[in-house]
């Protein structure tokens, strides 16, 4: 396995593409730090940035990256490996280059910077949703033989999980309004790994108490160690899962 | 060695192998030949596990091939299409499969690549290739790890003929060491003294796999071209006939 990693890193690191994410995080996490006199208001601003930036790098990379590396896969199954482990050593090298160009390029700011546990959680979040990301970008292109269609899907459910999900989400929570919902939302919030990444943010920053009864809410679950394990167990949840399915399809897969 | 039983492949609405049984020994030279479409590239994916057939068996050494990937070791694929990363280098390609197959340096067989000077062009990167040099590294890849079973895909389109020349004379050399070499070509002239045996697919099935002095015998002629012209021009009785013997 870690032979297949290494040849994936190795091709990963010819690519220009992961210098410029990496060289845009830096400079956009210094210039907003910089801007800031207040380092918790930087996180909050990076914050915002980040939860749109670095799902929609994940995942068409990674889309992108698995379809031009369609030969290189084809390579491999016809060699004596298993399909499983091609998989998930692909899997290892794409997400490990993605989260390490996160951790250079907002880990060395937020350390500089604001070294607190609110930027620390900022750095966590973000890996761990380029993680969720490159997972769900595998799921995509296994499913789809066609490259743009693939990519397309990617850009799609991209847009729902950054847009969509919160329309959909406010929407119903103004038409429930009268109802007592509060318990519900942290449910819900649960359905989209963005989000949990923002709820759990921003609690770090205290702006929790202008979110009215639901930040209350919000801090009594995410506050708990109760309700902590449960969201890390979530969230290894949209590692897993995508991936999971991704594996199962990818070994019946015709090549 | 290989043997095939009743595998049936559908892609989509499209069935592209009917009900393929055959059984390939060890010293056989297999030509496997047919019009474009008739499923020739699918068995041979079938057989290296790259596609995974709907119904249908297909045993390497007596054990079943499905879920298995060690039995690779043992087959030595040449694609029709070599496709290989677009920025590595023939070098750094030939030291990765070294490393995935962990073959020893003093093991490998080098003909190949001594034979078509890929010594003086292995810091070119595969991209650059043009599609006769991608053809050798992918043969060179083949014939490397001395595989009991070599399966060569139009081993010799886009090749030269000084290249096609050292090509053949290479699989005439494994064909002698009871090597199993399955090869398809639409260059008929270049199988004729090749193979020991035609198998002859038509739309999805085989229509008959006989040696190749038989299939002469039979047709009155003495180019495997001119046999295979004779048997398509009569196809129909002869496809019931074949039917009746299978």
């Amino acid at each position: 396995m870690s032979k297949i990693i290494k040849y994936v890193v190795a091709d990963l690191l010819r690519n220009k593409t992961i210098m410029v994410y990496t060289l845009v995080l830096l400079v956009l996490s210094i210039s907003v730090f910089s801007m800031e006199t207040n380092a918790e208001k930087g996180v909050a601003s990076l914050l915002n940035i980040i939860l749109f930036v670095v799902p929609l790098v994940s995942i068409i990379f990674s889309t992108v990256y698995l379809y031009n590396s369609a030969e290189f896969i084809e390579l491999l199954v016809s060699q004596p490996l298993k399909r499983q482990t091609i998989w998930l050593s692909i899997f290892t090298g794409l997400a490990g280059a993605v989260a390490l160009a996160f951790l250079v390029g907002v880990g060395i700011p937020v350390i500089l910077y604001a070294f607190m546990p609110s930027g620390i959680v900022l750095v966590l979040c973000g890996m761990v949703l380029s993680l969720v990301f490159v997972s769900i970008a595998m799921w995509a292109s296994v499913r789809i033989r066609d490259k743009a269609k693939g990519i397309g899907l990617s850009i799609l459910l991209w847009l729902y999980f950054a847009l969509l999900f919160d329309a959909v989400v406010l929407f119903v929570v103004f038409q429930f309004s009268d109802y007592p919902i509060e318990n519900a939302m942290v449910g819900v919030s649960m359905l989209n790994p963005i989000d949990i990444s923002r709820i759990l943010i921003l609690l770090q920053i205290d702006v929790s108490a202008m979110m009215g009864y639901t930040g209350a809410i919000f801090r009594n679950f995410f506050g708990n160690t109760g309700g902590m394990s449960l969201t890390l167990l979530v969230l290894l949840l949209w590692i897993a899962l995508p991936l999971g399915f991704s594996t199962y399809f990818f070994k019946k897969k015709d090549l | 060695m290989i043997q095939i039983q009743h595998i049936s492949k559908r892609f989509g609405k499209l069935q592209v192998l009917k009900d393929v049984s055959l059984e390939l020994k060890g010293g056989e030279c297999i030509a496997l030949i047919g019009p474009n479409g008739s499923g020739k590239t699918t068995l041979i994916k079938s057989m290296l596990g790259m596609v995974v057939p709907q119904s249908g068996d297909i045993l390497f050494k007596g054990a079943s091939i499905s879920k298995e990937w060690a039995y690779r070791n043992h087959i030595g694929y040449m694609p029709q299409i070599g496709r290989y990363p677009e920025n590595m280098t023939i070098g750094q390609v030939l030291d990765m499969m070294q490393d995935i197959r962990k073959a020893a340096k003093s093991t490998l067989d080098n003909d190949l690549f001594a034979a078509f000077d890929l010594q003086s062009m292995l810091d070119k990167r595969m991209g650059t290739l043009s599609g006769g040099t991608r053809q050798k590294v992918s043969a060179c890849l083949a014939f490397m790890f001395r595989p009991d079973v070599l399966i060569l895909d139009e081993p010799t389109a886009g090749l030269d003929p000084v290249a096609t020349e050292i090509l053949k004379d290479k699989i005439l050399a494994e064909k002698s060491n009871n090597k199993l070499i399955i090869i398809t070509s639409h260059v008929l002239s270049d199988l004729d003294d090749l193979v020991t045996e035609v198998i002859y697919m038509q739309e999805g099935r085989p229509l008959f796999h006989q040696s190749l002095e038989s299939l002469k015998a039979e047709t009155g002629t003495d180019r495997l071209g001119k046999a295979i012209a004779q048997v398509m021009s009569k196809q129909e009785p002869k496809k019931v006939e074949y039917e009746q013997n299978y």
